[in-house]
């Protein structure tokens, strides 16, 4: 059990696209894509991931940036979690991102953690960062999800043999307010919407995204279809810094007078990816917001939830804050 | 009693260092020829080493030399080994490795291929006392600790009948047989006397002490002595323990621990990964540095001990404690551990005054880390424990939960535990009253309970104990020609500045500006006093003592010459302005710096050329040192103490709980502590408050938790293992001190570094269960998940007792 000793590796740093989709073609899944790196350094020093070579993307700036579009705003995904939370135009228009850049880990971290990273980091489930050898890791074995296994942090929806939830704030906003995810390899561009960019374990056990080797996620785009709408994050962590979520929730209301026309909501730390609550939107959509509806909202919210052991906590909590989400935002 | 220097703010010596960047710590030092080592350390909870095949690694370019267990001395269980064949813990060290860098050390360790033969484990202590339960020892699994005495700890097997486990309904804990219990009073009649009785089972979890700095050594020997650059918190108290470590005299050891990181009683004294790189350098003659990385501090870093027990306490009408029955079951990790057992039981005889009390108890090893003293050892769990109970009896009884602790609270003729030893002063009673003033305590309790949507505001109070003071150890000072004071201090600098602030009583009694005085300290080459270390609360009631007989054998020593030179008797004479003048005709007089010239002159006693015979030796070798460089002030304390020096605090908090997401804001907290005389009020309200800090994460964010599939540890990590954040934490904190002198010491200080968590923790913990209308978990940590179980009325997730859980 030796960690926290960072071990020699090749490191590349291209200085523009090209450049790089030529390395990731080089290396292959022997690649790995370096944004901030407070995800990735764990993994190095901890010597559980073993990269032939690192692919440190921060040197291309059109990675970088808030820009306003006519569809909306594009943020590119080196973009830092700092800059994001006190962007005009952010805080302008999409103010549910800049709460939840906000509040993810720590300044420090903020200053140099990305949005790119912040959608596209591990899991967080400790025995597979202790380097057990589960499911995720290519075993054939869940430690957490046993009889005494310690999963309190883990998911209540979607487990598969792997029971680890998305450990993102800005993920379940991205679901939120409808954005797209835009990907590149050498050859071409798809737009993902970021609903559909997360996968859980019955897709891909060993991925939490569809982001193949060869691609990077260059851009997020946020249409301009709920901007300024109105908006509610809240994190609920032990710690309210540099901690992970142990449920957040993030949604986008249309309200007409005292009538939610349309909602947009997702949560994280339920699932092994952001979840989207269709339900509860269904349940509040054309209503009026009331303690009624958000009684209602807060009933139908864990509809389905199967806790694990040391987890039952999520269902109340979900629902309180769907409650919260309706009622005050 | 008016002082010039004591009671006032200053700026400690070593501050700058520490600001700037100077400050050497351990790992910062470099030495030509340097090596880097790295551990292997074990996977498995309990395991025995079959074969190791390092042929690979010691085969690769820039590997010096592979350092194992059977090149240093062997520590009969259940001590904790320096490198092992059957590791008992995860993150056990098995051998060292060292090479020309770091990275290439931990290469060869990732090439080491060993054979292990897993061994029974347990991580919790109820499952191994079971019949036929699993031992986290080979040999057994309940130590007899044998603290402080000339013989060492023993482990043995110890099993409750399965009719002890099945006599007690779920939920609640077994009393089997006990290994340690003390009574005294009539426990039977206390109860029958009741008005209200108490009984509940209850859970204090293990947590990690996260000194900021990782226990990194650095050694190597030269002309036949052995330097060692430590992180400690003691200095001249280390040296007879590292000598048993290294397997060489106290006189053969060069040890310098100028700064340390943080300890929080995890490196009270020597441990043993400090000594590695000693042993390993002194295999492969080359300095070895070993620095111990954040999840290593984690895994052998120690940790405070957790319990199971269960209590049954008395009350009479007006709220005074009748009996109180105590059985603590002490999760003593892998190793000899501490006796929280003692601070615990004793704490609560002393904190609540029973009339009667009944302890039984026993030390059961798991295979999590060594456990060793974390700032307050069985008192702070006492009082998150206890503390709660007292405000349950106070709904009950229909007292206000401040008058419940008052009519409680000991005064100074109070006796402690089942020796009922004397106290010397106790106050807890005035700081309850200053802080309730202070506080504004009967106007907030108006407002609690009040309802904001899902908020609920909560205000409570509670009070900590710890024992703050020794005495015996011995001062040293010294004035030379060029007028200054010397004062030599062999205390460590746990960080708290107290090594100053004491050594300003030496300046107190010999009247000398500050700016004149230099404290030598932090390196066994400057001639150190004996002293204890940082630990226990004890730096500012032991050393002023030892500073102040020093200072006052010196100033004997002045009158004497002044009244050699200048005629008449030493009693004709008095000091101030740094000379010694006739008090008949202050125009004779001579300078202090005149004075050392002459002590100089003169040998003896005077230059510490002869010095006292009842001195410790390691005083000797620092007096040795010294003489013959001007007037010498050395004296072993010998003042009056009669029983436990106590320090108390009261705490006050206001909080905002939202029962909803289980979450709270500390919107105010106040820590009042008993601490006699206050020597500097700076570092003393840095103490309270970050004690309060401290005190927060224990009683709502830090556990152990460990898997008990596998023995694996979940936090080792500053993120996993949750001190608290600054945002969890009040942006400002009152404190305030009842200043009442302790009568005895001789400037009326006691300590008070341990109490002040306590007082944190426990008023937290009465907090959150007060907002919840009584819900009193009876476990800490309270973390979000439980509260929002229990404010939405779901049962808890975790099974009746159960430990090192989530």
């Amino acid at each position: 059990m030796s960690r926290d000793m960072m071990p020699h590796f090749e490191l590349i740093q291209p200085s523009d696209m090209d450049n790089a989709f030529e390395v990731l073609e080089r290396y292959g899944e022997g690649a790995w894509k370096l944004a901030g790196g407070q995800d990735s350094y764990d993994w190095f020093k901890d010597r559980v991931k073993r990269p032939q070579a690192v692919v440190d993307l921060n040197g291309i700036e059109e990675l970088k940036g808030i820009r306003e579009t006519p569809e909306g705003v594009e943020i590119g995904a080196l973009t830092t979690l700092a800059e994001i939370a006190e962007s005009d135009l952010i805080t302008g228009s999409f103010s549910l991102l800049a709460q939840a850049a906000s509040r993810v880990a720590s300044p420090q971290i903020r200053n140099v953690g990305t949005i790119g990273g912040n959608v596209c980091q591990d899991a967080r489930c400790w025995y597979y960062r202790a380097g057990m050898d589960c499911y995720r890791a290519g075993g054939n074995t869940c430690y957490a999800d046993t009889p005494e296994g310690m999963n309190r942090e883990h998911c209540i929806y979607g487990a598969d043999r792997c029971v680890a939830v998305s450990p993102s704030d800005t993920a379940p906003v991205l679901v939120a307010l409808d954005a797209s995810m835009v990907i590149r390899n050498s050859a071409r561009e798809r737009i993902v919407a970021a609903q559909d960019f997360f996968i859980g374990p019955d897709v891909n056990i060993e991925r939490m995204t569809v982001l193949e080797p060869g691609e990077i996620l260059t851009a997020i785009r946020i249409p301009s279809t709920w901007a300024g709408s109105t908006f509610y994050f809240e994190k609920v962590a032990d710690r309210n810094v540099w901690d992970f979520p142990l449920v957040n929730i993030a949604a986008a209301i249309k309200m007409s007078g005292n009538t939610i026309e349309d909602i947009r909501i997702a949560c994280a730390g339920v699932e092994c990816v952001p979840r989207r609550l269709t339900v509860v939107e269904d349940v509040v959509r054309g209503s009026s917001r009331d303690e009624e509806t958000a009684d209602l909202a807060a009933s139908s919210a864990a509809r389905g939830a199967i806790p694990l052991n040391f987890n039952h906590f999520k269902i109340p909590l979900l629902e309180n804050l769907v409650r919260r989400a309706i009622r005050d935002s | 009693m008016a002082y010039t220097l004591l009671g006032k703010d200053f700026t400690p010596p070593d501050i700058r260092a520490k600001v700037t960047g100077e400050a050497k710590y351990a790992e910062d030092f470099r030495v030509d020829g340097m090596v880097f080592a790295r551990l292997l350390t074990s996977p498995m909870p309990h395991a025995r080493v079959r074969s190791i095949d390092a042929s690979e690694a010691l085969a690769m370019h820039g590997v010096i030399g592979i350092l194992t267990a059977d090149d240093v001395p062997a520590k009969a269980s259940p001590q904790q080994t320096i490198l092992t064949n059957e590791p008992v813990f995860v993150g056990d060290p098995i051998l060292a490795v060292a090479a020309e860098s770091e990275t290439i050390a931990q290469d060869a360790i990732d090439k080491i291929k060993i054979d292990f033969e897993l061994l029974p484990f347990c991580v919790d202590p109820l499952e191994s006392l079971y019949p036929g339960g699993p031992n986290a020892r080979t040999e057994g699994n309940s130590v007899t600790l044998n603290f402080g005495q000339p013989i060492p700890p023993e482990v043995n097997e110890k099993k409750w009948t399965a009719r002890d486990f099945a006599a007690v309904e779920e939920g609640h804990l077994p009393t089997g047989e006990p290994t340690v219990q003390w009574e005294y009073g009539d426990l039977d009649t206390g109860f029958e006397d009741a008005a209200l009785v108490l009984e509940e089972s209850f859970v204090v979890a293990s947590n990690s002490h996260h000194s900021m700095e990782p226990r990194s050594a650095l050694s190597y020997w030269e002309n036949g002595k052995c330097h060692v650059f430590g992180s400690l918190q003691s200095q001249s108290f280390a040296m007879n323990t590292l000598s048993g470590l290294i397997g060489i005299p106290p006189e053969d050891i060069v040890f310098v621990a100028e700064f340390c990181g943080g300890g929080f009683g995890s490196k009270g004294n020597p441990y043993p990964s400090m000594v590695i790189p000693a042993h390993f350098s002194k295999k492969i003659n080359r300095p070895v540095m070993l620095r111990i990385s954040r999840a290593e501090e984690y895994y052998l870093g120690h940790a405070r001990s957790g319990f199971q027990g269960r209590t049954k306490i008395g009350f009479r009408e007006d709220g005074k404690v009748t009996s109180i029955d105590l059985y603590l079951v002490q999760e003593n990790g892998s190793a000899t551990g501490f006796p929280d057992i003692n601070g615990f039981s004793e704490g609560a005889s002393l904190v609540y005054t029973p009339e009667a009390m009944r302890l039984r108890g026993i030390f059961v090893s798991t295979n999590t880390p060594p456990r060793l003293a974390q700032r307050g050892p069985g008192q702070n769990q006492m009082a998150v424990t206890f503390e709660p109970l007292m405000d349950r009896a106070a709904k009950e009884l229909s007292i206000d939960r401040l008058a419940i602790r008052q009519i409680n609270a000991p005064t100074g003729d109070a006796l402690v535990g089942a020796g009922r030893e004397p106290v010397t002063s106790a106050h807890p009673r005035e700081a309850l009253a200053k802080g309730a003033e202070q506080f504004n305590w009967v106007e907030r309790v108006k407002n609690d309970g009040q309802r904001n949507g899902s908020k609920v505001r909560s205000v409570a109070v509670a009070t900590a104990f710890h024992p703050a003071g020794f005495n015996g150890f011995d001062g040293l000072v010294v004035i030379t020609p060029d007028g200054k004071l010397n004062v030599h201090t062999g205390v460590g600098n746990l960080g708290t500045y107290s090594y100053a602030s004491t050594s300003r009583v030496a300046a107190e009694v010999l009247k000398y500006d500050w700016e004149n005085c230099v404290i030598h300290r932090g390196d066994s080459r400057k001639h150190l006093p004996f002293n204890i270390g940082q630990f226990g609360s004890n730096t500012s009631f032991t050393m002023t003592r030892t500073n102040f007989v020093a200072a006052t054998d010196a100033m004997d020593k002045i009158k004497e010459i002044a009244a050699m030179d200048m005629g008449g008797d030493p009693e004709d004479y008095d000091i101030g302005e740094e000379k010694v003048f006739s008090i008949s005709d202050p125009t004779q007089s001579m300078t202090y710096a005149e004075v050392a010239q002459r002590a100089i002159e003169l040998g003896g006693k005077y230059s510490g050329i002869e010095g006292p015979e009842d001195i410790n030796p390691i005083t000797k070798g620092g007096l040795a040192g010294i003489a013959g460089t001007g007037l010498v002030g050395v004296a072993k304390d010998k003042l009056e103490k009669h029983g436990l020096v106590p320090a108390f605090c009261a705490g006050f908090i206001d909080i905002e709980l939202d029962t909803e997401t289980g979450k709270y804001e500390i919107l105010d907290y106040l820590g009042v502590v008993d601490c006699g005389t206050v020597l500097h009020p700076q570092s003393l309200a840095t103490q309270i408050k970050g004690g309060a800090v401290m005190g927060f994460g224990m009683a709502a964010t830090e556990k152990l938790v460990y898997d008990p599939q596998s023995g694996l540890p979940a936090n080792v990590g500053l993120y996993q293992a949750k001190p608290p954040s600054y945002l969890d934490v009040p942006s400002t904190m009152g404190w305030a001190a009842v200043d009442e002198p302790d009568p005895q010491n001789p400037v009326g200080a006691k300590g008070v570094g341990e109490p002040v968590m306590g007082g944190g923790a426990a008023s937290l913990i009465c907090a959150i269960s007060n907002a919840l209308d009584g819900h009193y978990f009876m476990r800490n940590p309270i973390t979000p998940d439980m509260i929002v179980n229990a404010a939405a009325g779901r049962p808890q997730s975790y099974k009746p007792l159960q430990v090192n859980n989530q």
